[in-house]
């Protein structure tokens, strides 16, 4: 069976699909007089449902900073961010950040990480739902230890788990593999993408690894340095597991570090 | 041997050689007493037998008792206000702005520099007692709780925010396990300063305790003995207020805040 990404890779498609999320002419502006820093200039962008995108760009650009805007947390200077046709106000539970592995309640264990968000449910609903993400993210074993005990991709684990239990629509990552080592870091792209097939999220993912954005995404959006503009957009044409050797792999690649302006040489 | 009996062993012996330190500097300290001329100085055995003479007369247990009541009494209203208010302040910003001068020029006023205005508005008794140590308590515990609160990181409060948390339940389960263990670190220093206050406050402003105890000894026929008894009555006494807050660290749900990752 041929999985809804690959789908959409193989004939991309536009109107097939619904948009999730709509940013319209954001710009961002810090301070004021002399000292402003201009960080977004007239962003737009669309994501459909279920889609996978990566802001590629690079350190201190401003891709952060415009995934605090469309997650809520950042009202922007200028523009506005839509989801699902509502204007966007600040953070919903139906749409989980989740931060680098700071993020994860250092007084909480595992489970009690995972929960956080499941205060409404009956305990035993609860308990079960708490169970099902242990599993699913591979913490079986470890319900009761606290986030110190644990190795930073088993924290990246617990704070993705602790997003997905909520059951929200979509996911925004910042850079969440960033401070893990390079061997973790496949690891946890291999199971982001196991996980985004079985659950469908929306996700928008923030980072400034070209191949770990050609690994994942189906669309790249090619951020420039600040003040932050839409570089280019690439799709990412090619289905789910992706082979990281294949020509067109690489074509992607390098497509992408040209439009940075790196050479392809070190 | 295996790893953790080593570990236990080297505890155990490191435990016995602060005993074995503590014995020795006992008899340096009874030689030192025993070689000089003039007999004021007690030496470890005449203050042993001044504290079992302080305990046959029911002395040594009303005076620790009167002493932990103005301590925990000055304290515990100390921290009951300190903690909201500082945690309040930390907060919003421009409170903080705002106290903060006023913070700034009460902090270096010595506790005792307010016994003459304690004694005025309480007269000689424990009321009076109660407030210095309520005063020497508040401010510190005010600042803890004020930094405890600024230090919070902003993800723990937006990821709060992001699972659609109340306010009062952004505060509950948020603010409240994120400061915890740095007010717990504020509560063992405080009750310290608490402890130094009492034995001062009690020498002018009451007639009980044991820091009336120490004065008391020395104007009532130079009983050194008694006064150095008092003494040590006070370092055992703040040893263990120490470690009884101490052992609130070792709380799984709060230990985190002491580790160095």
């Amino acid at each position: 069976m041929i999985s809804a990404a690959a789908q959409r890779g193989s004939a991309p498609n536009p109107n097939a699909f619904k948009t999730k999320l709509r940013a319209d002419h954001i710009s961002m502006v810090f301070g004021r007089g002399p000292d402003s820093v201009h960080v977004l200039d007239d962003i737009s962008l669309e994501v459909d449902e279920g889609e996978f995108v990566c802001l590629l760009g690079p350190s201190g650009c401003g891709k952060s900073t415009m995934l605090n805007v469309v997650a809520g947390f950042l009202s922007p200077t200028r523009g506005q961010v839509r989801i699902d046709g509502e204007l966007v106000s600040g953070p919903d539970r139906r749409r989980i950040f989740v931060f680098q592995e700071r993020g994860v309640f250092p007084w909480l264990t595992v489970e009690g990480n995972i929960g956080f968000g499941l205060s409404a449910l009956a305990e035993s609903d609860r308990r079960q739902r708490v169970a099902h993400y242990v599993e699913l993210v591979g913490l079986k074993g470890f319900e009761k230890a606290y986030p110190r005990e644990l190795s930073g991709g088993m924290k990246q684990r617990v704070e993705v788990a602790r997003a997905l239990a909520v059951n929200p629509d979509m996911l925004f990552l910042d850079e969440p593999f960033g401070a893990l080592d390079s061997i973790t870091r496949l690891i946890m792209r291999v199971e982001l993408l196991r996980i985004w097939g079985a659950e469908r999220k929306t996700i928008v993912f923030v980072t400034h690894d070209i191949d770990e954005a050609v690994q994942l995404a189906d669309r790249v959006i090619v951020m420039s340095a600040r003040p932050a503009r839409i570089q280019r957009i690439v799709d990412i044409d090619i289905p789910h597991p992706r082979d990281i050797s294949s020509l067109k792999y690489l074509g992607l690649r390098d497509g992408i570090l040209q439009a940075i302006g790196l050479a392809h040489k070190v | 041997m295996s790893p953790l009996l080593r570990v236990g062993s080297v505890a155990r012996l490191s435990r016995l050689g602060s005993v074995a330190f503590v014995a020795v500097l006992l008899v340096v300290w009874h030689v030192a007493i025993t070689l000089q001329e003039s007999p004021i100085l007690p030496g470890p055995l005449a203050v042993a037998s001044g504290l079992i003479e302080l305990f046959t007369q029911g002395l040594l247990l009303k005076y620790v008792v009167a002493s932990l009541f103005r301590v925990t009494w000055g304290f515990l209203a100390a921290a009951v206000l300190a903690i909201p208010v500082g945690l309040t302040i930390g907060w919003y910003r421009r409170a903080e702005m705002a106290f903060n001068p006023l913070i700034q020029v009460l902090r270096p006023i010595s506790p005792l520099a307010w016994i003459p205005i304690a004694i005025l508005w309480f007269g000689v008794g424990d009321m009076a007692a109660i407030f210095l140590i309520f005063l020497a308590s508040f401010l510190p515990l005010t600042v803890t709780a004020m930094n405890a609160v600024a230090g919070i990181p902003e993800v723990y409060l937006n990821a709060g925010r992001n699972f659609g948390l109340r306010p009062a339940h952004i505060v509950t389960r948020v603010l409240y396990p994120a400061v915890t263990p740095q007010l717990i670190l504020g509560l063992r220093i405080t009750i310290g300063i608490a402890w130094l206050v009492v034995v001062a406050a009690e020498m002018i402003a009451v007639n009980s305790g044991l820091g009336f105890l120490i004065v008391d000894a020395r104007n009532a026929g130079n009983r050194y003995d008694l006064v150095v008894a008092g003494m040590v009555m006070i370092g055992l006494i703040g040893l263990l207020l120490d470690l009884g807050i101490r052992s609130l660290e070792r709380i799984p749900s709060v230990s985190w805040g002491y580790s160095d990752d």
